[in-house]
């Protein structure tokens, strides 16, 4: 089956972040197709790449980086949730004078267009949320 | 926008009071951004999100965009269904009339003026959101 993936919450704060990595991994060893995963809401604090979480605790963005590699996964961070919370990349970062991007490797920034599509072109799409 | 099918039955499952969390203003731009693909859109509020309907509302002192407005133009983005759940506005102390009226013009009726919204109860919400292809949920 073709998952389309929804991620809206934040790392840490709520199980969903870590229960759609969870999904995602388990699918794609089950050999199911990932369409795309889309970060919504605080969901796109799941990309960034200065979180240092103590050693001891999953380091879940990077888990996604590692993910998206070894399976060529699309990770989509939506453009404008993305901005209200200071998660850029770094030519959105120099479009906005900004010092500083902070978009873990592996993910991209994109429209809530993706979203859709995902929603469209996948046989289910899932939302992980509070 | 890709203008060839599919077309899906997307339905945005809005659960959330308007200002406690962002969740309805960015549901709200998912909902906008869906109708632009052409897809078969609805709406659905219940719990706490029957209160995003609520009229009158004045952000003005919470320091938070209003964005209640905007539900008013749902029907010329072609969203033709808002469901709302009577079980959770009578379990809030709400009545039909303290909801923002929704319409929508009906290009196949001579665009008559109709109702937008559709009073429906929780055993008639499961069978709709059964009915779709892709439930957003906020």
């Amino acid at each position: 089956m073709k998952f389309g993936i929804m991620v809206n919450t934040g790392p840490y704060t709520h199980q969903a972040a870590h229960t759609a990595y969870q999904f995602t991994r388990a699918a794609l060893a089950s050999g199911h197709e990932i369409y795309r995963v889309f970060f919504y809401h605080d969901g796109v604090h799941n990309a960034s790449r200065l979180t240092v979480p103590p050693q001891d605790e999953n380091n879940l963005i990077q888990q996604w980086s590692d993910l998206a590699d070894a399976h060529n996964l699309d990770l989509v961070v939506c453009v404008a949730a993305a901005q209200r919370r200071g998660l850029l990349d770094a030519e959105t970062a120099a479009r906005h004078g900004k010092d500083a991007h902070n978009l873990a490797p592996g993910f991209r920034i994109s429209g809530l267009g993706q979203l859709v599509e995902a929603g469209i072109e996948a046989d289910r799409l899932l939302v992980f949320g509070d | 926008m890709p203008s060839s099918p599919p077309t899906k039955r997307f339905l945005c499952v809005n659960r959330k009071a308007p200002h406690g969390t962002g969740y309805a203003a960015e549901a709200l731009e998912a909902v906008l951004m869906t109708a632009a693909f052409d897809q078969r859109l609805s709406l659905a509020f219940l719990d706490d999100g029957v209160y995003q309907l609520v009229q009158g509302q004045d952000t003005s002192d919470i320091g938070l965009k209003h964005f209640s407005a905007t539900f008013k133009a749902l029907g010329d983005f072609d969203v033709r269904t808002v469901y709302v759940d009577v079980e959770s506005l009578e379990a809030r102390g709400l009545t039909p009339s303290d909801l923002l009226p929704l319409h929508y013009e009906d290009e196949a009726d001579d665009w008559a003026v109709k109702d937008l919204i559709q009073w429906v109860t929780r055993a008639q919400l499961a069978e709709i959101m059964d009915a779709q292809d892709v439930v957003l949920s906020f």
